[in-house]
């Protein structure tokens, strides 16, 4: 049976599970139909025009995990940042995991999909946020009508959350392949304040397709700064859609580091609903073999005086793919707004191919974009300069590979993540440099 | 220390040193002077083993061994430095962890260890106040958003570190005001000993003032026409080159 079928006629075991009386129910339903009518984005839709999923539909994907796979903490340690305090929010095969986690009702809500969508207590917030700003497509409808389980992250007005929060979702390899939908709500009011880490981790070689979905909603003057660590192994892909909407003077931020998987396309919106906004999306991409990274972003400038700054970096070694796709969309009220997008790549082999495609589409007059995209290999003058200097050349390219991605990295907030981050940017190039970078 | 030999080079088929000659003992230190083109710039560059220059004839024998084969790192490794004229920027990696990257290179080549960092900090120190730094430019991203004066004191910092047979200063007096060009010098004339030499390749005499050269050697179209000692440098100043271009004719 094709996937599509078979998520099709899952849906409604996967429904009469719950309570039909529900609102969700109702989204859900009508969700599936959409799904049912769109189906799985092809080639021929442009923005999927450089990425195509036949090779992870084809799997005969279980969509609901038999069972829960206890995993200890010494397993999953490494893939945690572990060092600093954190509250964690751990999913094992798409089924919470409450020995692994560290939640809170503390003054925030750190906790569970699963429950915001059916206790009371969260059901204004259900109401006012969830599925608000999904763009409808075959994609987030599949995630919609098998909504069930993610993250639930409320910063309440003026609230702090007091440690980074991790969420981070792993798959045992218990099933011959799995589809896991992780759905997310983060809503961080006026004033407050949050950092996430977000990861999804195969532990095994059997094929695993995530298809998550998060909607991140900012208050007056918040500020949220989002982490995306994929690193995952070569049999495991990612569809990450995730939404942002800000109101005004909010600061939002979100880092992508793409090191690892076998196709990842990151699907990610920022829409501005007040002035004086400011969003940053920034992505390092360091991929090689047959792996796959597509960037597919959008930032939607609706009112004026705001900033949104990208900064794409690839590094793109033997047969990998990268794809560059950012839109930026000024409305005709959103003066005096300045817009910056640049996309870096570096090809070490002949046989790496990048895609970059930058779209402006400006309807005001008085605002400041501007976009660059540059596709090169390692400068040889630069090589030269540390050969010289005695560095052998694998760690030459090494050096010059982290400083091409460095400015990606300056602006993370955490500088435990920051850390980690460098330290698999190293071992991803393979080097001992005779420094910690 | 270094022979070189009928040297020849090109560069996208573009033959740019023709036959050069030129012998370098411990001990002395040798200028080439010559105008903008004549090939000194390149002639540093192959010494140092930059692969887009291809050496068609000749050979460059350093400390007994041919340096044909070897790449840039191994030169370096054999006591070889090379201070740039445009030395690159390295956003995110400061000087102090370049350092450690070359010097730990250096080390490894010799078979030994990394330098225990308390020991590497404490050279660092030292060397860096040889060249008048201040500690802040340590953790600086190498080179990036130097002045131009403040690159070539970093040039003659890891110069210092390397402690080289051979250095070989390309323009390393272009873009230096005068207190840079002394601190610059003084640098280079402490590390001076019997046991190593300097070749500095400039366009100007006023270089020659600070660091006195034992030889200078003209070049002119790819070749060293004329050679002398320092009182060369003096005529080349006050009567330029179209002499030694009428002599050869």
């Amino acid at each position: 049976m094709e996937l599509k079928d078979k998520l099709i006629s899952s849906f409604l075991a996967f429904e009469e599970a719950f309570d039909v009386d529900s609102d969700i129910h109702e989204v859900r339903s009508n969700a599936i139909k959409e799904f049912e009518s769109l189906g799985f984005p092809s080639k021929k839709e442009e923005d999927w025009k450089y990425t195509s999923l036949n090779t992870v539909l084809k799997h005969d994907y279980s969509v609901f995990p038999k069972k829960e796979d206890a995993l200890e903490y010494r397993d999953i340690k490494k893939y945690l940042i572990h060092d600093i305090d954190t509250y964690k929010l751990v999913f094992i095969d798409g089924i919470y995991s409450s020995h692994l986690s560290e939640t809170t009702h503390d003054k925030i809500d750190v906790c569970l999909m699963s429950s915001a969508l059916s206790k009371s207590k969260y059901k204004p917030i259900i109401d006012a946020y969830f599925n608000k700003i999904v763009p409808k497509n075959g994609l987030n409808s599949l995630n919609t009508a098998f909504s069930k389980e993610g993250a639930f992250i409320h910063i309440h007005k003026n609230k702090l959350a007091d440690k980074p929060i991790q969420i981070v979702n792993f798959s045992t390899g218990n099933e011959s392949a799995l589809m896991v939908q992780p759905r997310n709500l983060i809503v961080v009011d006026e004033n407050s304040q949050a950092q996430i880490i977000e990861r999804h981790q195969s532990l095994t070689d059997h094929p695993v397709f995530t298809n998550s979905v998060t909607e991140i909603f900012a208050g007056k003057r918040a500020i949220v700064d989002y982490y995306k660590i994929q690193n995952d192994r070569a049999s495991a892909s990612l569809i990450d859609n995730t939404f942002v909407e800000q109101q005004e003077e909010s600061v939002c931020s979100m880092h992508t580091f793409s090191f690892g998987g076998k196709l990842t396309r990151n699907n990610l919106n920022f829409y501005q609903r007040g002035e004086r906004c400011d969003s940053t999306m920034k992505g390092i991409t360091i991929i090689e073999d047959k792996q796959h990274v597509d960037h597919n972003t959008l930032v939607h400038h609706i009112f004026p005086n705001c900033e949104s700054h990208q900064d794409y970096k690839g590094i793109f070694d033997e047969n990998s793919t990268g794809v560059f796709n950012g839109k930026v969309l000024v409305e005709k009220e959103a003066q005096k707004i300045n817009a910056f997008q640049s996309n870096n790549n570096i090809l070490l082999d002949d046989k790496a191919t990048i895609n970059s495609k930058p779209q402006l589409e400006i309807f005001a007059d008085d605002v400041k974009c501007s976009h660059g995209c540059t596709i090169g290999q390692l400068d040889e003058e630069s090589l030269f300069y540390l050969r010289a200097r005695g560095i052998p050349l694998k760690e030459a390219r090494a050096l010059l590979m982290y400083a091409f991605a460095n400015n990606v990295l300056e602006s993370v907030r955490i500088p435990e993540l920051k850390k980690r981050i460098t330290s698999q940017i190293a071992l991803k190039l393979g080097v001992s440099l005779g420094f910690d970078l | 220390m270094l022979k070189i030999t009928n040297l020849h080079a090109n560069i996208e088929d573009k033959e740019i040193l023709k036959g050069i000659n030129l012998e370098i003992n411990p001990g002395e230190v040798h200028a080439i002077m010559g105008p903008n083109g004549s090939g000194k710039s390149t002639l540093s560059s192959v010494i140092a083993g930059k692969e887009e220059y291809e050496m068609t004839e000749g050979e460059i024998i350093f400390e007994g061994g041919d340096l044909t084969e070897l790449d840039p790192e191994e030169r370096s490794h054999k006591g070889i430095f090379l201070s740039f004229q445009y030395p690159v920027e390295i956003p995110g990696v400061s000087v102090t962890n370049f350092m450690k990257a070359s010097l730990n290179a250096h080390r490894k080549a010799n078979g030994q260890e990394d330098m225990p960092a308390n020991e590497m900090l404490k050279m660092i120190r030292e060397k860096s106040e040889l060249l008048e730094m201040d500690r802040k430019f340590l953790s600086r991203s190498l080179n990036q958003g130097f002045s131009g004066g403040e690159k070539k004191r970093n040039e003659i910092f890891q110069m210092a570190m390397l402690n080289p047979k051979l250095a070989i200063l390309d323009e390393t007096d272009s873009g230096l005001d005068i207190d840079a060009l002394k601190i610059v010098a003084n640098g280079v004339n402490k590390l001076k000993s019997k046991d190593n030499a300097v070749l500095v390749i400039t366009h100007y005499q006023r270089l020659l003032d600070y660091i006195v050269p034992d030889f200078v050697h003209v070049m002119l179209d790819g070749k060293i026409v004329k050679s002398g000692t320092k009182e060369l440098a003096y005529e080349l100043e006050e009567r330029g080159y179209d002499w030694i271009k009428q002599e050869q004719l």
